[in-house]
């Protein structure tokens, strides 16, 4: 038993007033004791329903089509809501993107992770819970816990409050730790500590944990593994070395390119064209191939399969087939050409 | 005709906080904008970037200072009345958040010709209707858009439509105030070759502030750094990459992430303490085009 977490075929659909929305399309993927996978991709592209996927915490109206989600060894789509609640803050915990809406603003932090801890461990006593939230506010980077711990959110700073935030998703000691965008509220500076605070806290606890993003730079910095998403789909999969330095799928491509370090010089940016389509309808076959430009025309009549590439690399992609024309990477080798 | 557009000399601006407390959100800036050049603003939240961008659209009255726009000084307020309708035209601002800048009960193309319906300005393509088509197709949206509310596009559309209404009035100066802090990266790439595309073409001058720094890095000739209210360094692009002089520009440069997994491991941070800085100082030219605020007595 060496995958934490293994997710399986799962689809995931929610009905809207304009037609079911297919949010996750047919993701497999795991996650091993200790690692840090990165999600990324576009906004809609299904990255936060699978988080919530994960913490059971979809919508009354989502459906999960088909699919597990093994947990621990446990298929934690069959389980009730009672035992998804025990589940939650003890086996995975969650940080969402946005530090203030999260925290209460009429409760003083100190009690708000307080709260945490007694829904963890119901046996400890106040003075042990007490103690329990100075040790976790010290953890997460907090100095003078003592006296910080009785302030209200409004007078801390946007760091400090994801710092906070991940006082309390750490309360339960959680095998995984997801983080949804935990940083794109936050000025750079304030993102690289916390970043740094993410990776220091998974190799001291051993947490592993879902890193979800859309900045290639922050990715870079904490993951192992790095997974692409595109329309619901996992596109590319493969360790942070491979993916960045040995991209495969043209999708991958477009994001590397879009990125300024990479047109230093040029006279303009890369840009995909076109929009990510809607996932009411997800058009036949491959979904980028409209916006790719290096697309076969079995892309638009049959979804591509996962082609191997290495034992930990993976891509969606006809243009991997034995019989596919075989296209260069345009950046010449990754980032390093 | 001369070179500089914009300038702006001394410029303090406070909120007052109660009867004592006072923040100092603009803290003597000075600094000039060339015509047809692309400056960066850049600095941590709190740092007074949006409130200097304020002042200069006159949103918000400095204490004291000046803003001299094409050599009419928009803070004296006999100066801006003479001239009110040229400084309206000729400066836009873009907000940063154009969920909340567009009015959610008009359509797109009622949005994009409200400046020309209000500046009573013929439209040159026949209907205003018309002129709303062509900026929006400018930005790469088509005609369908036309009869949409805000609350059915996309944030990145959103934020193309908000850029379509600034420069449908064919404006001197753009001052952008985070555009493309909210958008994803493929749709950043766009609005960052709109941007170049509209300096080539139009000969803008365009303000544009932002926390991205290597946004920042590909698209402004000149960068200006704030910190706590007070502008710490400014010098070309390529020269405050490649040489940052200010501790605090340091700290920030080393916090970009790198799309580099075993470079960007290696890499340590580097902090900078909120309790070394100081406003005391000069803000003095150390290399040519590069100014640093530091203290006199170094010498």
């Amino acid at each position: 038993m060496s995958q934490l977490l293994e997710i399986k075929n799962l689809t995931v659909t929610v009905p809207g007033s304009g037609g079911t929305v297919h949010a996750v399309r047919d993701v497999s993927l795991t996650l091993r004791p200790g690692e840090v996978l990165a999600l990324v991709g576009e906004s809609g592209c299904g990255k936060s329903m699978l988080c919530k996927s994960i913490m059971g915490l979809l919508p009354k109206s989502a459906r999960i089509q088909q699919g597990s989600i093994t947990v621990d060894g446990r298929d934690i789509t069959l389980c009730s809501q009672r035992e998804m609640r025990r589940l939650r803050g003890t086996l995975m915990s969650i940080i969402f993107q946005d530090p203030m809406t999260v925290l209460d603003p009429t409760m003083t932090i100190g009690a708000q992770i307080e709260e945490a801890v007694a829904h963890v461990d119901k046996s400890l006593s106040k003075k042990q819970r007490h103690a329990r939230v100075l040790e976790l506010m010290e953890m997460v980077g907090i100095e003078n816990p003592e006296e910080r711990s009785r302030l209200y959110p409004y007078n801390f700073s946007g760091g400090m409050r994801q710092r906070s935030v991940m006082a309390i998703a750490l309360a339960g000691n959680p095998r995984i730790l997801l983080a949804d965008e935990p940083t794109t509220a936050l000025d750079v500076t304030i993102q690289a500590q916390i970043i740094d605070l993410l990776r220091d806290i998974q190799q001291r606890l051993g947490t592993a944990t879902i890193l979800v993003s859309h900045d290639l730079g922050v990715v870079a910095r904490a993951a192992d593994r790095v997974a692409i998403m595109y329309a619901g789909k996992i596109v590319e999969i493969g360790t942070a070395e491979e993916v960045y330095y040995d991209p495969r799928h043209p999708y991958t491509w477009g994001l590397m390119q879009s990125l300024p370090a990479l047109s230093k010089g040029k006279e303009s940016l890369h840009t995909i064209p076109g929009m990510p389509p809607t996932l009411v309808a997800p058009p036949k076959g491959d979904a980028f191939a409209c916006r790719n430009e290096y697309a076969l025309a079995i892309d638009y009549e049959q979804e591509p399969p996962m082609f191997q590439i290495t034992d930990t690399h993976y891509a969606a992609t006809w243009l991997l087939d034995p019989r596919a024309p075989k296209i260069p990477c345009p950046m010449g080798g990754g980032l390093h050409g | 005709m001369a070179d500089t557009l914009l300038e702006v000399r001394n410029l303090c601006h406070q909120f007052k906080l109660g009867r004592k407390a006072v923040i100092r959100a603009v803290d003597h800036v000075s600094f000039d904008l060339k015509r047809g050049e692309i400056f960066g603003l850049v600095g941590e939240s709190g740092s007074g970037k949006s409130t200097l961008a304020r002042c200069i659209m006159n949103i918000c009255k400095p204490q004291s200072g000046q803003i001299l726009y094409d050599g009419i000084d928009t803070t004296d307020r006999q100066a801006f009345r003479k001239n009110k309708t040229r400084l309206q035209q000729e400066r836009q601002l873009i907000f940063q958040d154009s969920a909340s800048a567009l009015n959610q009960r008009m359509k797109l193309c009622d949005i994009v010709s409200e400046p020309m319906s209000i500046h009573h300005i013929k439209p040159k393509r026949g209907s205003l209707r018309e002129e709303a088509a062509f900026q929006l197709h400018y930005v790469g949206m088509d005609r369908s858009y036309l009869d949409k509310y805000p609350s059915e596009i996309s944030g990145g559309q959103r934020q193309r439509v908000a850029i379509a209404r600034a420069v449908s009035m064919e404006p001197k100066l753009l001052v952008a105030d985070e555009p493309i802090a909210s958008l994803d990266v493929s749709i950043q790439a766009q609005i960052i070759n709109l941007f170049k595309h509209l300096r080539a073409e139009h000969n803008f001058s365009i303000l544009f502030i932002a926390h991205d720094l290597a946004m920042v890095e590909y698209l402004c000739d000149r960068v200006g750094v704030m910190y706590r209210g007070s502008l710490v360094e400014m010098a070309p692009a390529k020269e405050l990459f490649a040489n940052p002089l200010h501790p605090y520009t340091k700290a920030l440069l080393s916090a970009i992430p790198l799309p580099d997994p075993i470079l960007e491991r290696k890499r340590r941070r580097i902090d900078f303490d909120a309790l070394e800085f100081s406003r005391e100082g000069t803000f003095t030219e150390v290399l040519p085009g590069h100014f640093l605020l530091q203290k006199e007595a170094a010498e």
